[in-house]
């Protein structure tokens, strides 16, 4: 009960102004630490500034008070009350040499399903065109792969002109930038229970599994690979662990035979999303490059032997990665990530 | 059930509320951040055109390079540095926070950016705007997903008391025990609705305007029971003035006695 109003306020506000300092204080140096004594201050203030927010959440005629208050409140509550590890300072390499390879190992399940739907995908896409020729439309609805294949073989490799002179850089942003955006939505699809997530997997399986058909029908096998190998190592598998990040999603979604509640479940998962999507991300930077600069020239320019080799080193590689990279443990710098 | 607040309860026992912010003023606020990212995108396409003179091609890669960076990462980058906050929710005086009112963590920024791919379907944030409005804490599957509300902090203006009430007796002011007491037991919705009724009093038809402050006193005047001579001879909207002017003017202005 406050009687005396203005005498209250008088009081009161010094230590206001101290846990909005510390606050500030907080805010700006994630990786500050307190001491014991300075803790517990710390806490001093916020107990003292919450009882007086109870006693001026009653007094009418103060509100910008009590909102100033509330909002010194709800940002130290925040602070006192978070149990999540703070950022440690971030490294790219480490980031990316262990923190990605040990995230996607911890939900290898996950990518074992969104290969199996992919691989259900292709199965389907390869059957389709094979029972049914004339459905090539309607499962590769691109220009560039309507043709004959035999006959675009026969043009590449007649081709003198580089039809990308001038222009592979951009062709090279362009490609990053729309793969990066199919990986996110693949993975925002996760929202939609995983529903969306398997639809954008099997509908990539499709594709691929029909290409790879109709060019292996046509006998075109050591162009298909000398095409697809060298970015497509890199390129599939992105798409294959965005497809993961969404059915890791869509399980903290619907919670199968956990027990926590849906905020704790998608809570313990955000971290493992952002590593792997921009892990993703990383990937398909490389994929853009190799495509635009590598995957479009075939024979006589650069012999397949050297493409299928390349890409093989880069499958090598990049299972060697996924699966060892970061596996020794070093627990003191380790700790959980934020 | 769906509310316009949130309450969020310390284990302290404190209770604050955080204003939910709706559809609309969220909509508004992503209308005006991509007025900033169209505004930036035309900026660059003007600094990119010396560059198209040397290399067209490379023109065209940092300005495909840069657009997909400023699309994706203007709603992070602005969130993270200022806590929550884009130029069109700095405007709109809205903010992003964590649901349980803990620290807005990097990756929360990020998830509730990138699931903007879904909730845009199938156009201009349909199903995030349906999703947000059926709702109870206004989240669109992007802060769903995140943890995260987005919470609005409206501007109080101090009441204008000086034009209204200033200069005039005010015989509450002689009993100064009772009229903390009469502050003490007046709730916010109450000094609201008292001050609201003052400020509009002239656009009452004048017997509604009679009714009204005759039921304000009666409720006033029940509240605290001031000596009847304090009353005597002023009309229920003269009580209720004096009402407003105890319960929101800190420093009780020097009353001027009439002659």
């Amino acid at each position: 009960m406050i009687i005396d109003l203005q005498r209250f306020l008088q009081t009161e506000r010094p230590y206001w102004t101290e846990l909005e300092s510390f606050l500030n204080q907080l805010e700006a140096e994630p990786n500050l630490v307190l001491s014991l004594e300075r803790l517990r201050h710390f806490h001093h203030l916020y107990e003292r500034t919450a009882a007086d927010l109870a006693k001026i959440t009653t007094f009418s005629s103060e509100p910008e008070t009590r909102r100033y208050l509330e909002n010194l409140v709800a940002r130290a509550y925040g602070e006192i009350h978070e149990t999540r590890v703070k950022a440690r300072r971030f490294s790219p390499l480490q980031w990316f040499l262990k923190d990605l390879p040990r995230t996607f190992r911890r939900h290898l399940g996950a990518f074992g399903l969104s290969l199996g739907i992919t691989l259900a995908g292709c199965a389907f896409g390869t059957l389709a065109l094979a029972l049914d020729p004339a459905s090539k439309q309607v499962l590769m609805p691109f220009a560039g792969l309507q043709g004959d294949p035999t006959k675009r073989v026969a043009e590449e490799e007649k081709m003198k002109q580089d039809r990308l002179e001038g222009h592979r850089p951009d062709f090279s942003a362009g490609l990053m930038t729309h793969n990066t955006r199919v990986s996110i939505f693949t993975m925002a699809l996760g929202m939609t229970w995983g529903v969306g997530t398997i639809f954008m997997l099997f509908y990539n399986g499709v594709l691929l599994g029909a290409v790879a058909f109709d060019y292996i029908r046509a006998g075109q096998t050591t162009f298909l690979l000398g095409w697809l190998l060298p970015h497509g190592v890199v390129e599939i598998p992105s798409i294959l662990i965005a497809g993961q990040a969404g059915l890791v999603l869509a399980r903290a979604l619907i919670g199968w035979g956990r027990q926590i509640p849906l905020t704790a479940r998608l809570r313990e998962i955000s971290h493992d999303l952002v590593t792997l999507i921009f892990g993703v991300a990383v990937l398909l930077v490389w994929a853009g490059f190799v495509e635009s600069f590598l995957s479009q020239y075939h024979e006589p320019v650069v012999p397949y032997s050297a493409k299928i080799a390349f890409g093989l080193v880069e499958l090598s590689l990049l299972t060697l990665f996924l699966a060892k990279s970061g596996t020794k443990a070093t627990p003191a710098t380790d700790g959980p990530p934020a | 059930m769906k509310t316009s607040a949130l309450l969020i309860r310390t284990p302290e026992g404190i209770v604050f509320a955080q204003e939910l912010a709706g559809p609309i003023a969220r909509f508004l606020a992503w209308l005006v951040d991509q007025a900033c990212i169209i505004a930036s995108t035309q900026v660059l396409g003007v600094a990119l055109r010396a560059v198209g003179l040397l290399s067209p091609s490379l023109a065209q890669t940092f300005f495909i390079l840069t657009y997909f960076i400023l699309s994706l990462g203007y709603g992070m980058a602005c969130e993270w540095w200022w806590r929550g906050q884009t130029l069109g929710k700095r405007v709109l005086r809205l903010r992003v926070m964590d649901a349980e009112g803990l620290r807005l963590h990097f990756p929360q920024i990020v998830i509730r950016n990138l699931l903007r791919a879904v909730d845009v379907l199938p156009v201009a944030y349909f199903l995030g705007g349906v999703v947000c409005w059926c709702s109870a804490k206004g989240q669109r599957l992007g802060d769903i997903a995140a943890n995260t509300i987005v919470v609005r902090h409206p501007k109080i203006i101090e009441p204008d008391l000086g034009q209204l009430l200033a200069g005039k007796y005010n015989s509450l002011r002689l009993h100064p025990h009772l009229a903390a007491r009469l502050r003490q037991r007046v709730s916010p919705g109450e000094a609201s609705v008292a001050l609201q009724a003052i400020f509009r009093r002239d656009e009452f038809e004048p017997l509604a305007r009679v009714e009204l402050f005759a039921e304000l006193a009666q409720h006033f005047r029940a509240k605290v029971d001031f000596p009847a001579e304090v009353c005597a001879g002023i009309t229920d909207e003269q009580y209720m003035r004096n009402v407003v002017d105890v319960v929101y003017r800190q420093q009780a202005q020097p009353p001027i006695m009439r002659h």
